[in-house]
Order: structure tokens, then C-alpha cells, then sequence
């Protein structure tokens, strides 16, 4: 079992799955549980094997890189697998009880295509199937957004559509010039023959633009709140947990891999959104009075986080910026769901109209406070192990005033969520009409929101799969 | 100056000149057709530059990327289209709001 190739059943499986769920509409719920039941099967496989053997590189079909497309595994890659396979897999549960039969039949082959984009977009060994990749997610992402109708989501889809086609039109020109440039797209030989030039610098500069604004980095972000707030509330989970971290993911692995001598002037500029993004997502959160806005602002500064890793540059600093991107996933996933049990529940979901849905909805509002502390960065929970390593990095390399972002981050956040929590508590003045939650959503909201705990708890098995063939090392300053 | 870079610096302009397209006109057609000039742009960079060697054949594997790119644009131009037609019947306008809907 230690020679099977996971990665290539990692890529074909939800494929697979698409298209039945496409062809048996009638059969996509269990259709659809099985295959993220499968992949969750054949991440430990790939963890296992990357565990016993160490980095794993697979040439599909025979042909090895420079002409064909190579899959290749690693500690960080592995990782973005298990999160898109857990929060996957919570998401499908939740999502089987979300949808009606109209529109299942729509979603579980759309979810499908983007689960088989993210998995194939992390296994990428090249620069143009990275492209390729990030093409259908944004493909699929749209299309989900689109799902929930009405002006406000088409609106929101549109614009997203827009900016993502943008986003990696300008990344595929920096692929153009790197492939003229070095002749490989293949990110090790790049890794090797890249040398500073004004192409490259150009090249960097238009990967980078079109993948922040993907990544929704302040003041990049304009999009990203319309279009999570109006998805369906599955939709705004898997955006918000998956999609935005993926082209983090190809940023940090070219800054890291490719131009690793880019010096700090860009990484501090990174840094420094970043901070910006913290600060600004988390006062627009507190503006909110819709609770699904409230929450796609918090994503806007929980992705900031993430870009603190860059002018830390040490192995600390990109650890805690995948911790915290891992109980991001978690514990953002459960919130959505909550805010989608409250909706699905009373109908709207307007903070100020939350009216006593701690007596009405126990376990959902339950999910949202334990979310809320990972997020805050309370301990025991996955944000807290995060937010202490980022400290740590930051007092490390005698940048200590990262660590003020990280106070008022938390501060804003906890503002938020106990406005939030504090509104569940008081009767509304309008009482509305509410109907029955299948159970099934109000579980996999409890379960991600525990699983975002958890990670506080558990955090060394994590860290320690982080370091199979990481590419932070070549930092060295850790 | 060969007859590739200046290909290439076509390509480049194009490029530009769909951005600016992209952020001053409001319709949707209009933005939709300045992401189709982006893409052009784009593939005519590749193109150009896999000619720039200067050995009698070009080298093939940016034609292939080109290839690849012209079926990931017709796709997003048939989603892109699709759902500018719907919000058009929803909202009535083939724009987007000013300020994101509340």
C-alpha cells in the first residue's frame, strides 16, 4: 500500500464524483458523502506514505516534467489536503441536510468539481497547472456563489467572477515571462535556475497582484464580502475556509520556493496589508447588522494573519501562519454553518433580531461562541496555539510590533462575537416565524466548532507532519 | 527590435488596454469582452515568445499552454455570459451596483 499513488485518487475521486452526482441527481446525497468519506480515507493513506517514505513525486501518465504534469507531495501540501478534506467532509454532512432536492442537484456536482480543483491545485508541481487549477476553482466557486439566486448573489457571483478571471489573467502573464525566461514552469527546476532580473521582478509583481487580490488581501478585499454573505450558507463556509486560503497556498510556496531572495522590502509590504487587513476587517465586522456580513468581514482579517508570516520569515512565523489557517478553516466552517442554522431557522439573519435563539437553538449557538474563541484566540483552542507562535516568531526576530496587531486583532474580534452572543440572549421586539432544523446541521456545526478546539489541544501531531520536506527551512533564521 | 518581441509587446499592450477597459466601463458585455482582449494579450506573449529562440521550429510548449489557456477563457466567457443574462432579468441593468448590496 506504501507504492499506491493517493495523489492521482486524491484528483480522480471527486471527479468521479462530480460526474455521477451530475448523471444521478437522485442519488447525489450518498453520492456525495461517500466520495468525501473516501478522501478523507485516502489522506491518511497520502500522510502515511509521506510519513514512511518522505516526499512523494508522481509524473502522470509517464511523462516527467519539463513535458509533463507532475504531481508532487510534501509536508505543506498534505497539510492543505487534510484541512480541505476535514472541513470537506463536515461540510458535506452539513450541506446534506442544507439544500433542498431543486437545488442539491445543482450543488453536489459544482462541490464536487471544486473539492477535485482544490485537491489537484495542492498537488501541483508547476507554475501552469497551478493556473489551470486556480481557473476551476474560481469556476466552480462562482457557479456555487450564483446557486442561492436573487440580485444580491448574482450581483456578488459577477463580481467575483470578474475579479478572479483578472486575478489570474495577471498570474498567467508572470508564468509567461518566467517560462521565457528560465524555460521550465516546474516550481524545483525554477527553484534552482531563477535569478534576480527585471523580468522576474515583473513576473513576481504580476503573480503576486493577481493572487492577492484572489487572496482578498486589504485593500484587495472589496469583493469578498458580498459574495460569502449572499452564497448559500454551505457555499460561504467552503469559500470562506478553502477557497481564499488556496491562493495563499501559491503564494507562500513562491516566495518561498521560487524567489526566496526577494529580501524584505515586498515581504514587509505584505506584512504590512496584512496588518492593515486585520485591523480593517475586524472594525468593519463590528459595523455589521447582518450576521453572515459580520462574518465574511472577520475572514477579511483572519486572512491578514496568514501575510504577518511574511516579514517574519522565520520557520515559527510560517507555522503559526498555518495553524491559524487551519483553525481559520475549522472554525470559520462552523460558524457559517451557525449562521446558516440561524437563518434557515428564523429566516434572516439580522444581529439585532437574533431574539433568544440561545433557548431555541441551543447547540448552534453553542458552535458559534466555541468558534468564536478560536477565532479571538482564547486558549485551548487552535487560534490560540497560532496567535502564541506568531508571537513568539515576532519577539524572535526583534519585530515586537507585530504583537500589537495581534492584541487588537483579538480585541476586535472578541468585541464582535460578544455583540453577537449578547444579542442571542434578549428578546426581539418583532417575533417571526421559524421552522424546523434537520439535526444533521446543527451537529456538523457543533462538531467543526469542537474540532476548532481541538486543534488548541492536539497541536504537535500538526506541526510535526509541517516539517516532511518543508519548504521553510531555506529561511534559515528560525 | 525582431518581429517576437515586438509580437510580445503587442501582447503586453493588449493586456493593459483590456485592464483599463476592464475598470472604466460599467456594462457587463464590455467588462466581459476586456477580460476576452486580457486573455489575448496573454497568449499572444506566449505565442511570441516561444518564437524568440530563433531556431527554425518554435518551441511547442507555450503553444500547448496557449491551447490549454484558449479552453479555460472559453469557459469562463460562456459562465461570465451566463450569468451577466441573469442578473440583467433580475436587477433589470446589465451593470453592477455601485456599492455592494446590504
Amino acid at each position: 500500500m506504501l507504492e499506491f499513488h493517493w495523489q492521482a485518487i486524491l484528483i480522480l475521486l471527486p471527479f468521479a464524483g462530480a460526474a455521477g452526482c451530475f448523471l444521478w441527481p437522485q442519488r447525489a446525497v450518498p453520492l456525495g458523502l461517500f466520495v468525501a468519506s473516501g478522501i478523507v480515507i485516502c489522506v491518511i493513506g497520502a500522510g502515511w506514505q509521506l510519513a514512511e517514505l518522505g516526499t512523494q513525486r508522481y509524473a502522470v501518465g509517464g511523462w516527467g516534467a519539463p513535458l509533463g504534469i507532475d504531481l508532487y507531495t510534501d509536508g505543506l501540501s498534505l497539510l492543505m489536503l487534510a484541512v480541505t478534506a476535514l472541513a470537506g467532509l463536515g461540510i458535506s454532512i452539513y450541506s446534506s441536510g442544507y439544500f433542498s432536492h431543486e437545488r442539491a442537484r445543482y450543488f453536489w456536482p459544482l462541490w464536487m468539481f471544486l473539492w477535485t480543483a482544490l485537491n489537484a491545485l495542492f498537488l501541483s508541481a508547476d507554475i501552469f497547472n497551478l493556473y489551470v487549477t486556480l481557473e476551476l476553482l474560481g469556476l466552480a466557486a462562482v457557479a456555487l456563489v450564483a446557486l442561492a439566486g436573487g440580485a444580491d448573489a448574482l450581483s456578488g457571483a459577477m463580481r467575483y467572477l470578474l475579479v478572479s478571471l483578472l486575478g489570474s489573467l495577471a498570474y498567467l502573464l508572470g508564468v509567461a515571462l518566467l517560462y521565457h525566461g528560465f524555460g521550465s514552469v516546474d516550481i524545483a527546476i525554477l527553484a534552482q535556475r531563477v535569478e534576480p532580473s527585471p523580468v522576474v521582478w515583473a513576473a513576481a509583481g504580476l503573480m503576486s497582484a493577481g493572487l492577492l487580490l484572489k487572496t482578498a488581501l486589504f485593500p484587495l478585499h472589496f469583493w469578498l464580502p458580498p459574495a460569502h454573505a449572499s452564497a448559500p450558507a454551505p457555499v460561504s463556509a467552503l469559500l470562506s475556509a478553502l477557497v481564499v486560503k488556496a491562493s495563499f497556498y501559491i503564494l507562500a510556496r513562491l516566495w518561498l520556493e521560487i524567489f526566496p531572495f526577494a529580501g524584505p522590502g515586498p515581504a514587509l509590504l505584505m506584512g504590512l496589508l496584512g496588518a492593515a487587513a486585520v485591523l480593517w476587517g475586524g472594525v468593519q465586522a463590528l459595523r455589521q447588522t447582518r450576521l453572515k456580513m459580520l462574518i465574511a468581514y472577520s475572514t477579511v482579517a483572519q486572512t491578514g494573519y496568514l501575510f504577518l508570516a511574511f516579514p517574519l520569515a522565520s520557520v515559527t512565523g510560517w507555522t503559526a501562519a498555518l495553524y491559524m489557517l487551519l483553525s481559520h478553516a475549522a472554525a470559520k466552517t462552523a460558524m457559517f454553518m451557525a449562521a446558516g442554522n440561524i437563518l434557515y431557522f428564523g429566516g434572516h439573519d439580522r444581529i439585532a433580531d437574533l431574539d433568544r435563539i440561545v433557548q431555541r437553538l441551543p447547540l448552534t449557538i453553542t458552535a458559534f461562541a466555541l468558534a468564536g474563541v478560536s477565532i479571538m484566540g482564547l486558549p485551548p483552542s487552535g487560534g490560540f496555539i497560532a496567535k502564541w507562535m506568531l508571537l513568539e516568531a515576532a519577539i524572535r526576530s526583534g519585530q515586537w510590533w507585530w504583537v500589537g496587531i495581534l492584541i487588537v486583532g483579538g480585541l476586535l474580534s472578541a468585541a464582535w462575537a460578544f455583540k453577537v452572543i449578547g444579542y442571542a440572549f434578549t428578546r426581539s421586539e418583532a417575533p417571526h416565524d421559524t421552522r424546523k432544523i434537520p439535526v444533521v446541521m446543527e451537529w456538523s456545526a457543533l462538531l467543526m466548532a469542537m474540532l476548532a478546539i481541538l486543534l488548541g489541544l492536539f497541536a504537535p501531531w500538526p506541526l510535526a507532519l509541517m516539517e516532511i520536506g518543508s519548504p521553510f527551512d531555506r529561511e534559515g533564521s528560525g | 527590435m525582431n518581429t517576437a518581441l515586438l509580437y510580445a509587446l503587442v501582447g503586453a499592450g493588449l493586456f493593459f488596454l483590456g485592464l483599463y477597459a476592464l475598470i472604466v466601463h460599467a456594462h457587463l458585455l464590455r467588462k466581459i469582452l476586456a477580460i476576452n482582449v486580457m486573455g489575448s494579450g496573454v497568449f499572444l506573449v506566449l505565442v511570441a515568445l516561444a518564437a524568440r529562440t530563433g531556431e527554425a521550429a518554435p518551441d511547442p510548449v507555450p503553444h500547448a499552454m496557449v491551447i490549454t489557456g484558449i479552453v479555460v477563457a472559453v469557459s469562463a466567457t460562456a459562465l461570465a455570459l451566463a450569468l451577466a443574462l441573469r442578473v440583467q432579468a433580475e436587477t433589470g441593468r446589465a451593470e453592477l451596483p455601485e456599492e455592494p448590496l446590504e
